[in-house]
């Protein structure tokens, strides 16, 4: 009993230890999130090349801040990387009219070299001390270190996510952001629109590969270097928080879905982090990841089924 | 004015289940003309809806609207100068964004669909008017999920947001098949005022023989991908159920049904 007690207490030390970085890591992937919410949730497209756009959103940026250029530019870079992958996912499935999840899977696996060539064949990229990233050697940076403390990088990513969340809240109320709610909902009002709903999904894949580019850009700013497999179960991940954000919030519908699923992402990694709190390692990460995915899912999907029964 | 000239459709082309549904199918709807469409399933009702809309393409002929070639045209590009209500309620909206903003994104049909504001407060008093006339109560509850509405509801709402914007052609596909009876006749009498209102041309397949007759002025029945009945004007205001009725089971008759 007294030993128990002991080690539930280091246990738990551990996880609050670690609670600043989780929290980091949440706000981080919750970009990736907000990006697979507009594929999955909004345009009913479950779109696999996130595995691919995330890292090569990294790459970009990796190489871009790496290279002495000014950290932002290695965002606004990765952003537009993601987007032009998105489009080349889009054009795919619309145009050669393959299925949703093979045009992801399709991009993703290209995507695997495209990142490696941009990255010039290394595996692993790392970003020197000296070089500005956006949260070290830069104005910014040093202004919130000064005002907030150890808590500067934390403050700088809630900004950086509470403005794309407000963005994307924006846009969803715009007459483009009600097309793509249509487009996810029903083709056939978006058709009898008089509007091409291929361009409307190309377009919701664009802003959605350009969500989880920048989300992996700023995690290798953040952790000042790429390493090539940081996107695999991507899409898994961002999946997670999407349901895990929807499931806690779905009594309270004033909650928008965005702010959910921000939630949600640093929910997750606040499992993940409990499980390594635990005693799991490293390199059990990506089965902590699939086990806890595989949770959420057989929960959800029941109460999906039950909704579904009380309907009819 | 529409046409359809010598339409053809053959279903699974090349295997045993080969079915040519259309040989040689023509019609012509003179402008601001209510057709109503009767005949069996199977008939090729719905066919020649999807053939005409370019929902399914035609294997041969071509189609015109107001003389105009649309036979390449892509769907949403007809779609136009076309509305469409389903059969099924849900089809013509969406269920999970509110009453407003379905209004919203079918008032801005044939414009651009861009960064400005989704919804126009200004045109909130409009929507009103147009709703209040139902008697559905939808005029009260804007903010409400289109998928919380009845299936009447949402039927009136389908049919409104497809004849917001000035459209020219109204294609009704078994539009009240899903609604309860006096359900079915209000949105009946809505389809009525809306094509006599906009002067639309409107083609409405429909299994109820009472409607057919009742509303608009020219009757068609199809069978086996043909038109078999064709009675407009004075015709048509002569003919009662059990005439349209009598023909009806004589073809069955020969269907061996």
């Amino acid at each position: 009993m007294g030993i128990g007690g002991k080690v539930d207490g280091i246990l738990l030390t551990n996880f609050v230890n670690a609670l600043p970085s989780t929290l980091e890591q949440g706000l981080i992937y919750a970009l990736l999130a907000m990006g697979v919410l507009i594929t999955y949730t909004i345009l009913d497209f479950p779109d696999l090349s996130v595995d691919g756009t995330f890292p090569l959103g990294g790459v970009i940026s990796t190489t871009i801040v790496a290279s002495g250029a000014h950290p932002a530019l290695g965002l606004l870079a990765s952003l537009a990387g993601g987007a032009a992958a998105g489009l080349l996912t889009g054009l795919i499935h619309v145009k050669l009219k393959v299925r949703d999840l093979f045009s992801g899977i399709i991009m993703a696996t290209a995507l695997y070299s495209i990142n490696l060539h941009i990255a010039s064949g290394k595996s692993l990229v790392t970003i020197g001390r000296k070089e500005a990233t956006l949260f070290q050697n830069n104005a910014l940076a040093g202004f919130l270190d000064r005002a907030a403390g150890e808590f500067g990088t934390l403050a700088l990513l809630l900004l950086i996510v509470l403005c794309m969340k407000a963005l994307l809240d924006l846009f969803l109320k715009t007459k483009a952001g009600y097309l793509l709610r249509a487009v996810g909902d029903n083709e056939r009002v978006v058709t009898s629109l008089a509007c091409d709903k291929g361009r409307v999904k190309i377009i919701g894949l664009m802003i959605a590969n350009g969500f989880a580019a920048l989300s992996g850009a700023v995690l290798c700013q953040h952790q000042r270097m790429f390493e090539i497999s940081m996107g695999t179960g991507a899409m898994v991940l961002g999946l997670a928080s999407v349901i895990i954000g929807v499931s806690l919030f779905r009594r309270l519908s004033f909650v928008r879905s965005t702010t959910a699923v921000v939630v949600g992402a640093v929910v997750y990694k606040m499992c993940v982090s409990f499980a390594i709190a635990c005693g799991m390692g490293a390199s059990d990460l990506k089965l902590i990841t699939a086990v806890l995915f595989l949770l959420i899912l057989s929960a959800g999907l029941l109460k999906k089924e039950r909704r579904e029964k009380r309907r009819a | 004015m529409l046409e359809m000239r010598s339409v053809r459709k053959v279903y699974n082309p090349g295997t045993v289940r080969e079915l040519c549904l259309f040989e040689d199918f023509s019609l012509t709807v003179p402008e601001s003309q209510f057709v109503s469409v009767v005949g069996s399933n199977g008939s090729g009702k719905t066919s020649m809806l999807n053939i005409l809309c370019g929902s399914i393409p035609a294997d041969g002929g071509s189609i015109l609207l107001e003389g105009r070639d649309i036979t390449r045209e892509r769907e949403h590009v007809r779609a136009r100068l076309m509305g469409r209500v389903y059969q099924n309620p849900a089809m013509g909206t969406c269920g999970s964004m509110t009453i407003l903003e379905n209004l919203s994104l079918a008032d801005n049909k044939g414009k651009p669909y861009n960064l400005r504001f989704g919804t126009d407060k200004r045109r909130i008093g409009r929507y009103r008017e147009l709703l209040a006339p139902l008697g559905l109560g939808l005029e009260n509850m804007l903010n409400a999920r289109v998928g919380s509405l009845s299936g009447g509801q949402r039927q009136a709402l389908s049919l409104i947001m497809s004849a917001m914007t000035p459209i020219r052609f109204l294609i009704l596909d078994e539009h009240t098949a899903a609604l309860d009876p006096k359900t079915a006749e209000v949105i009946m009498r809505l389809t009525d005022r809306i094509v006599r209102e906009k002067k639309l041309t409107a083609l409405m397949v429909t299994h109820n023989l009472r409607y057919a007759l009742e509303y608009g002025g020219r009757i068609l029945m199809m069978h086996q991908g043909g038109i078999v009945l064709d009675r407009s004007g004075e015709e048509k205001r002569g003919l009662s159920i059990d005439d349209v009725l009598k023909i009806f089971n004589e073809i069955s008759v020969e269907c061996g049904n």
